[in-house]
């Protein structure tokens, strides 16, 4: 009776979470970091970057990691942060972030903030909470693009398109020469997001775009009904069976030159080439869609660090103190130099990190996000998580199944929404 | 599933002996020494204060446990499916708008309930049969039946979430085995993509696995069968179909309730397979997965959640009850 497990999960959950916490109040030198880094290149980067510290601290100040594998650290993080969780943990930017501070299960650091160096305003903007203050300290990201292979480009002598007329143009051109345009997957409910928000960040704006993201904006609206029409025009171009191909999949068909692009985040694509032909990739940013937005806008996903308001050692000032010291120096450049020399597939949000060791993507990367004029996060972090997985998930592969019924999806989403977003606020 | 848990391991003895029947001899040897007229007029009055102690720490401990581990969580689920609660803040009454949004406004419970019951179709009506049937061959002393019998059982030890995993290996559209000997490259099947196949196939490796468990069961079953049995049906001139459906498939009741049981279990516990293969969506909703995405995560909507899992138990308890109403009814006619 899965019905009384589950029950009985909500109930005991926390309790053994509360069970592997970190330990007491301790020394206030050492600070408990709760991190989802479980990824073996993460987790060794990351255990770089907390021994750099340790190593420059002049206190004597260290870092103890809890690991948690990357999943279930996502789907406890409600009861990890009302039980007894670490001082410092590791989550994203924007509304994800936002929603916690608002239940006030974050500390405000403000104060340290203000002496940050090296961010941009859009980076500020995703650190701060509803209520104007700040609580995330930013470490890195990676953006959204459309990736392809320089060799497919230059056999077929094609050149990055500006535009989405350009985009089907070219597309058009791949089809003739016998490739499939666009890698398209969506099994994993995730990756067709990017695409979704790019076309309604491009046709209807970022603003728009936040808002919808935040219940304020009907989904029957004619700006929404564009962008799932605007993609049904782009369709015929993907792969069709998106819904049974994994990420991995799409990104070995861009790999094999079976596919020609593919709107992909920085990581995704390079793990699934051989380490010899990862120069051989290359992306350009998401087309423009309407002249008013250009390509202002670039979705970046941002990962960094906060503090959990109920730890019980953040009580003693001096672990507070020890906690805010380590904050301070993850926000600076070489902290971020020290993390992305073991994990390049993402890139410094500090403008004093050192890019001379850079790949050529990476480098591209950052000219990407440092010339947007706004940045989001991706659907499933700009969004009440409730909403994106349960309604968006479902919808978009609904649309991918069926695109001509867009009156019935957005009517269908619009319903979800509104019971959504009226009764658990 | 607290009522149907027994027959997780091995087919359990159908009519246990209750605690108190098992302590009666001990209390009636020791009265009986006193009153040995009346030996035989055992009741629970004459237990002693100490057996009557012993008899309710050895059954309220059960009990207990059962209430704070079973009934209570169930009771609990029912209570929440009534409010709204993100896990973090104030739990509020909202009565019946959890189910009003979940029978009118979430696209994913219909078919995931439609889903529940043609699983329990599947299993019921082709795997169960298809296992009953393979042990009678089996039983027959076909060649090689020790070979067949192994390789039939071998999926049993798998979880459902391997079965998932191979499924996948075998059915990925572009990577997968069947497609590759199949060799239609040029526009490969999706098996496991499109919503109006994949269930079948997901039914087909949930089937593969579920079989071998009843082929088992039965044969062990068939083994217990006496073979006189069979003799005087022979000479009374019974078919070989005649003596099966009027002799050997009665006899093997105890087996048949256990096997039937298995299979709604199975039915209505399914999740790990499909959560193993695309998190139960795009055509494989089930019930347990939308409990599941609804309580577990982060903004938990853990009333509406609870909504479903009441469902799911209502569901349950419909086939539980049915069942032991039968169960009695043959119990009394016997």
């Amino acid at each position: 009776m899965r019905g009384a497990v589950a029950g009985a999960g909500a109930i005991a959950l926390p309790a053994l979470l509360t069970a592997c916490g970190g330990g007491p109040g301790g020394d206030g030198k050492t600070v408990t970091l709760g991190s989802n880094a479980s990824d073996p290149m993460p987790k060794k980067a990351f255990a770089d970057a907390f021994s750099a510290y340790a190593k420059q601290s002049e206190g004597g100040r260290k870092v103890k990691v809890n690991i948690v594998d990357h999943n279930t650290f996502q789907e406890n993080i409600n009861r990890y942060l009302q039980g007894k969780p670490d001082d410092v943990f590791m989550w994203f930017a924007g509304y994800r972030m936002q929603f916690f501070a608002e239940k006030g299960l974050l500390h405000d650091i403000s104060d340290i903030w203000a002496k940050y160096e090296g961010f941009s305003d859009a980076l500020k903007a995703q650190s701060t909470g509803a209520d104007g203050k700040q609580y995330l300290t930013p470490y890195y990201y990676y953006p959204w693009a459309v990736f392809h292979r320089k060799s497919v480009f230059q056999k077929y002598g094609y050149t990055a398109p500006r535009t989405l007329d350009e985009y089907l143009a070219l597309a058009k051109q791949m089809q003739k020469d016998k490739l499939i345009p666009i890698a398209f997957c969506d099994k994993d409910g995730w990756p067709a997001m990017g695409t979704f928000d790019y076309i309604n960040m491009r046709s209807n704006g970022y603003e728009f775009h936040k808002n919808l993201m935040a219940g304020e904006e009907s989904w029957t609206d004619n700006r929404v009904r564009d962008v799932f029409d605007t993609w049904r025009s782009i369709l015929p171009y993907c792969q069709p069976g998106a819904n049974g191909r994994t990420w991995q999949e799409a990104a070995t068909s861009l790999q094999k030159k079976q596919t020609g692009m593919a709107v992909f985040g920085l990581p995704h694509p390079g793990q699934q080439f051989p380490e010899d032909e990862r120069d051989d990739l290359d992306f350009f940013p998401f087309p423009e869609i309407g002249a008013e937005h250009g390509q202002d806008a670039v979705e970046a996903p941002i990962d960094g660090f906060l503090l959990a308001k109920k730890s019980k050692s953040l009580k003693n000032d001096k672990t507070m103190e020890s906690a805010k010291d380590l904050l301070s120096w993850l926000a600076t450049g070489e902290a971020e130099d020290v993390y992305l020399a073991g994990d390049p597939n993402n890139i410094a949000v500090s403008d004093r990190a050192d890019t001379s060791k850079y790949t050529p993507l990476q480098k591209k990367a950052v000219e990407l996000v440092s010339g947007a004029r706004q940045i989001s996060q991706f659907l499933d972090r700009d969004t009440r998580p409730d909403f994106s997985s349960t309604v968006m998930v479902p919808a978009i592969q609904d649309f991918i199944n069926d695109p001509k019924d867009v009156d019935g999806l957005v009517h269908g989403i619009e319903r979800q929404k509104k019971t959504i977003f009226t009764s658990e606020s | 599933m607290p009522l149907l848990r027994t027959p997780g391991g091995g087919p359990p003895d159908p009519r246990p002996k209750a605690p108190a029947a098992r302590d009666a001899p001990g209390a009636a040897r020791r009265t009986g020494a006193r009153t040995r007229a009346s030996a035989r007029r055992r009741g629970p009055r004459r237990f002693t204060r100490r057996d009557l102690a012993v008899i309710g720490l050895l059954l309220g401990i059960p009990v207990l446990l059962d209430m704070v581990i079973v009934w209570g969580p169930t009771l609990a689920s029912v209570l929440l499916s009534f409010t709204s609660w993100d896990g973090i803040g104030d739990i509020s009454w909202v009565g019946l708008r959890n189910y009003e949004n979940l029978f009118t406004a979430y696209p994913a419970f219909w078919p995931a309930a439609r889903h529940n019951l043609l699983w329990l179709a599947f299993l019921g009506l082709v795997a169960t049969p298809f296992g009953l049937l393979l042990a009678v061959l089996v039983d027959r002393g076909v060649r090689f039946s020790r070979f067949y019998q192994s390789t039939l059982y071998m999926p049993v030890v798998l979880s459902l979430a391997v079965v998932g995993f191979i499924a996948q290996l075998i059915l990925s559209r572009d990577q997968g085995a069947l497609n590759a000997v199949l060799g239609n490259t040029a526009d490969p099947t999706d098996w496991l993509g499109d919503r109006d196949l994949n269930i079948w196939m997901i039914l087909l490796a949930a089937a593969w696995r579920h079989t071998g468990y009843v082929m088992i069961l039965y044969l062990a079953g068939l083994k217990a069968v006496d073979p006189s049995l069979k003799e005087a049906a022979a000479i009374d001139g019974a078919s070989e179909a005649q003596t099966f459906f009027r002799i050997v498939f009665p006899t093997l009741r105890p087996v048949n309730v256990i096997v039937g049981v298995i299979t709604v279990i199975e039915a209505l516990r399914a999740f790990d397979i499909v959560y193993a293969v695309n998190k139960g969506r795009n055509g494989l909703e089930l019930l347990s997965v939308l409990v599941t995405d609804n309580i577990v995560g982060e903004a938990s909507r853990i009333g509406f959640g609870s909504a479903i899992a009441v469902v799911l138990l209502l569901f349950s308890l419909g086939f539980v009850v049915t069942f032991l109403v039968q169960e009695i009814r043959g119990e009394s006619r016997r």
